[in-house]
């Protein structure tokens, strides 16, 4: 099941550069959020931060609170221990070339020391069926490379991949930036049955997709968080003008 | 739909680039360049080639049963081999890579993923400098560090010299490679709570190993062919010998006496064992690639 996050007085650097500024949000358990907002304006920053991906760029640094459930990521909480229940979707899909389709889903539990070959065949299984991939590979699970497959099925494959460790939050940055509309509706799909067990937070460039997907939408502009609401009154009636020019395509 | 000329494709309004067609003097480059590109691929291959059908015009007649069974003759007796020099030049290339290739490659991993700093780049000189040491000094430090000690040479010694020298091109090579992973990678396997260290050898070092392995055989097949190093660390041994702390022979060294002897026999069998030596280096190599192609995926 997934869990909520809460964000206080999050501030986020990359050396001198501040990235963000202040960020305060609650993002429901088992509900989609989105993140809109200019190139540059930090959701990227932001959604590395839940997960501490942010601080594997040399000279970055963070401080503010953040808890993902009951969990205090920035005190006392192993970056591993974390990244296991908070799966991430990246923006370029990226399978292990070296390995195969089950094997790329099956990374994250061998690599963790985890081998009991039944029980990792039927959560390939699992995993591959809910990010709808399994007919399409089912028959060269074995044979064929992660990196031989399309830019969608890729990308459905690094999201059993996430699945696979059974993450209770995940997170998903600009997953449909790289896909064609047909791929793009095929995760946008998908991201509406995950949300039902799963907590997802998803990055994107696209008004529409976050008005599609999406139950709470927040605006980011200049690394601040200048709205975070109901999508519906996101888009229709938004309480700061920066926002309605954003959304009704004034400016960005 | 069928368009039969530019000019319906054309846009009304919008000023129309024509292409001319190629001119003599543009094909007559685009041809000589393809002259002169495929001449300098004939002159890179050529004196190859020329060593090795000389070596096998040279050698071949000396090579039999005998020569890859037996140990040397004393002068003046015809027949007799090189075999114990085969074992031994196996031997110390085994002992050379047990040494150079860990220490090499994760020499290679320090530089790429842990290096980008102030320490890394003094490793990075000094192992270049490294590699610019001529190889007869690098046989004289062996002899310091392991003969001196174990009071005669062996083919161990032998071995620490020709590891000294595959350190370097191996570190290079493997922080190459590694650094042509795309951080991307590296990502998508932090993401799913995997260790950095376990990163870096599952997921890092396992897309790039065809290039590390690349560089791997450039440092073998370079130090199988050396000679200095091993003048006064292995020695060399007209017998067999089947313990790593005495005199070994290596087929180098073993073509060094016979060439600069003054018997036309042995002359032969110095070209006859240059011979030896080359295809084992050859086959060294293409073992690992084949070995290395087998083990890989369709698509990756």
């Amino acid at each position: 099941m997934g869990v909520g996050i809460t964000v206080e007085h999050l501030n986020a650097f990359y050396g001198k550069t501040q990235a963000l500024f202040d960020v305060n949000i609650v993002v429901q358990a088992n509900h989609a959020t989105a993140l809109i907002g200019p190139s540059g304006c930090g959701k990227s920053t932001f959604i590395r931060c839940l997960n501490r991906m942010h601080e594997t760029i040399p000279e970055a640094r963070v401080d503010g609170a953040v808890r993902i459930g009951e969990l205090s990521v920035y005190n006392g909480t192993s970056a591993t221990q974390l990244r296991r229940r908070v799966g991430m979707v990246f923006q370029k899909p990226n399978p292990f070339p070296t390995m195969s389709i089950y094997d790329n889903v099956a990374a994250g539990l061998k690599l963790n020391g985890f081998s009991n070959r039944k029980q990792l065949d039927e959560i390939v299984h699992r995993s591959l069926q809910s990010s709808a991939l399994w007919d399409e590979v089912k028959d060269h699970l074995h044979k064929k490379s992660g990196a031989s497959l399309s830019g969608g099925q890729q990308q459905r494959l690094c999201i059993a991949r996430a699945l696979a460790v059974q993450p209770e939050v995940l997170l998903m940055d600009e997953p449909c930036s790289a896909l064609d509309p047909i791929s793009t509706g095929k995760i946008e799909e998908l991201i509406f049955q995950l949300k039902e067990q799963y907590t997802i937070v998803i990055v994107t460039h696209n008004m529409q997709q976050a008005a599609r997907v999406a139950e709470f939408t927040g605006f980011f502009l200049l690394g601040k968080m200048i709205e975070f609401d109901k999508t519906e009154k996101i888009f229709t009636n938004p309480s700061d003008k920066r926002t309605e020019d954003y959304v009704t395509g004034r400016f960005g | 739909m069928n368009f039969n000329s530019a000019a319906e494709l054309a846009t009304p309004g919008v000023p129309q680039v024509v292409i001319p067609p190629m001119s003599w003097r543009r094909r007559f480059t685009d041809k000589a360049m393809t002259a002169v590109a495929a001449l300098t691929v004939i002159l890179v291959l050529l004196p190859l080639f020329a060593i090795f059908a000389y070596l096998v015009y040279k050698g071949i007649g000396s090579i039999n049963l005998a020569f890859l069974t037996q140990t040397p003759k004393p002068v003046g007796e015809p027949g007799g081999g090189m075999a114990n020099a085969i074992v031994g030049s196996m031997v110390i290339l085994a002992i050379a890579s047990v040494i150079g290739v860990p220490l090499g490659i994760g020499a290679g991993i320090f530089l790429s993923e842990y290096g980008r700093n102030r320490y890394g780049d003094i490793v990075r000189f000094v192992s270049d400098v490294l590699n610019g040491v001529p190889s007869i000094v690098i046989g004289i430090v062996a002899y310091g560090l392991v003969v001196m000690r174990q009071k005669h040479f062996s083919a161990l010694a032998g071995g620490v010299a020709l590891a000294i020298m595959m350190i370097p091109t191996i570190a290079r090579t493997t922080e190459q490679m590694l650094l042509l992973v795309p951080q991307a990678i590296r990502e998508a396997a932090y993401g799913l709570g995997v260790s950095r260290w376990r990163t870096t050898l599952s997921i890092t070092l396992r897309t790039a190993i065809s290039g590390v392995i690349t560089g791997v055989m450039l440092a073998f097949a370079r130090v199988a062919g050396e000679t200095a190093p091993l003048l006064f660390t292995a020695f060399g041994n007209q017998f067999w010998n089947w313990k790593s702390d005495q005199p070994t022979a290596a087929l180098s060294l073993q073509i060094f006496t016979y060439a600069i002897s003054p018997f036309d026999e042995w002359h032969r069998q110095a070209w006859a064992g240059a011979l030896v030596l080359i295809v084992l280096i050859v086959g060294a190599v293409s073992a690992v690639r084949i070995a290395v192609k087998h083990g890989t995926l369709s698509g990756a």
